[in-house]
């Protein structure tokens, strides 16, 4: 099973890139795995299937086979959060449903260089919970531009991941206590003034990136 | 234009949590629309819980999920056309209807207008249009109450502030924002409690008028 690698053209394209993703970065040997199954995608390995490269599939190509492993991956996660949020298991499937359906109607705009795919569903996940449990529409801030670049810099993506990887690393490394009062805000309806004991979130790289992402636009735009 | 005045960093977390009643969401986003500061910290704030969704413990769908959703997939919306800019900021405009142009104001005395909003009612939300020079009489707070300049600039307490910046009162707080020469100041506020006046409008009118 290790290292055996269909030929591109015999695959799908979602396929294709899983394969061509596993070898570029983590390597031969850990293609065949990745290749293999939706549910666990390398995620065994401790690496993570390209999903940016997936968000591309959907967006430029309808691709079906990358939108049901981006579903088989976050539809499930969705759906813990929601319920860890206090959604009942109805709701919570009925939620985790439509934020794959609002992936799939809005991946052009889907920016690479601002928000890693967790990221950008967690955002859809969390307006959908909103408009669910309290019938209100959430604000949402104007964009920039038409939307992000057709063909953000790879590097730019790159490290965006690196950061995103790097808060996770972060937030786990926080003291208990205080990663609880992280996740209850996050899971939880805290109040505002809980909220505020919040102090020291490891924001500092991936902010300094978003902010550079920030600038790039709208110097584009000008 | 730089903007000075920004909301705290725990507000900014909130937004990006779902925590905040519907009326102060407005008016972060309206402020985030014009701060590209503001945006980084509430993007970051989204890669936390984004960081938070990938580690949370997976629940199975339904056996028939993914085909549902697959069978009910259609073509992909196209990228929305980039809005000429206004004076509103983007979040603002289901609310009027419209840019400025479309606000319904009504006359509160003095000149100044005001338009409130329609959102949940935790928290209001209104347009306040206040013409050059003129005080909006000392007020103190019951509750938090969030003010954005969109046009023209208002004075309070030696402080300037301008398109974009977003001055912070809460209960402790009495003051006395005058708008500045120039065009009209016209803001976005957002109170968690009624205001209370210090000999301005007597308060049957505020109850009248909903500020």
């Amino acid at each position: 099973m290790l290292a055996q690698v269909t030929p591109l053209e015999t695959q799908t394209p979602a396929a294709a890139i899983i394969g061509r993703s596993a070898q570029g970065l983590y390597g031969v040997e850990m293609a065949g795995k990745m290749g293999v199954a939706n549910e666990k995608l390398g995620f065994d390995a401790g690496q993570q299937t390209d999903w940016v490269q997936m968000m591309v599939l959907v967006r430029d190509h309808q691709d079906r086979s990358a939108f049901a492993a981006l579903f088989n991956h976050f539809a499930p996660r969705i759906k813990g959060f929601l319920i860890k949020s206090g959604a009942d298991a109805a709701m919570a499937e009925e939620c985790a449903q439509d934020v794959l359906t609002t992936l799939w109607n809005k991946a052009g705009q889907f920016d690479p260089t601002r928000a890693s795919v967790a990221t950008w569903i967690f955002t859809i996940a969390r307006n959908r919970r909103i408009d669910m449990l309290r019938r209100q529409r959430r604000p949402e801030p104007e964009e920039l531009t038409w939307g992000p670049e057709p063909e953000p810099d790879q590097a730019d993506v790159i490290a965006l991941q690196q950061d995103s990887e790097n808060l996770s690393a972060a937030l786990a490394k926080l003291p208990d206590a205080q990663r609880d009062l992280i996740e209850k805000a996050y899971f939880a309806d805290l109040s505002q003034s809980e909220i505020a004991r919040i102090t020291g979130l490891p924001l500092g790289t991936i902010k300094s990136r978003i902010r550079l992402a920030l600038d790039r636009l709208r110097h584009a735009m000008q | 234009m730089t903007i000075k005045h920004h909301p705290q960093e725990a507000t900014l977390l909130a937004y990006a949590t779902g925590n905040l009643p519907e009326a102060f969401n407005l008016i972060i986003a309206a402020h985030v629309s014009l701060c590209d500061d503001c945006r980084a910290v509430v993007e970051s704030c989204d890669a936390v819980g984004g960081s938070l969704l990938e580690s949370a413990a997976d629940v199975a769908m339904c056996a028939e999920s993914l085909e549902r959703t697959m069978a009910a997939l259609d073509t992909p919306q196209a990228p929305r056309p980039p809005r000429t800019p206004g004076i509103l900021p983007a979040p603002l405009h289901p609310y009027v209807g419209g840019d400025l142009d479309a606000v319904k104001w009504r006359p509160v005395g003095m000149g100044v207008k005001q338009a409130i909003l329609p959102t949940s009612s935790e928290a209001s939300a209104r347009l306040l249009r206040i013409p050059a020079g003129v005080a909006i009489p000392d007020h103190s707070h019951e509750g938090n109450e969030l003010t954005l300049v969109l046009q023209g600039a208002f004075a309070d307490e030696g402080d300037h502030f301008a398109r974009g910046d977003l001055e912070v009162a809460d209960s402790d707080v009495t003051h006395t924002p005058v708008a500045a020469p120039g065009a009209d100041c016209i803001c976005l506020a957002v109170t968690d409690a009624p205001l209370t006046f210090k000999g301005w409008l007597p308060r049957v009118v505020q109850r009248f008028v909903g500020i």
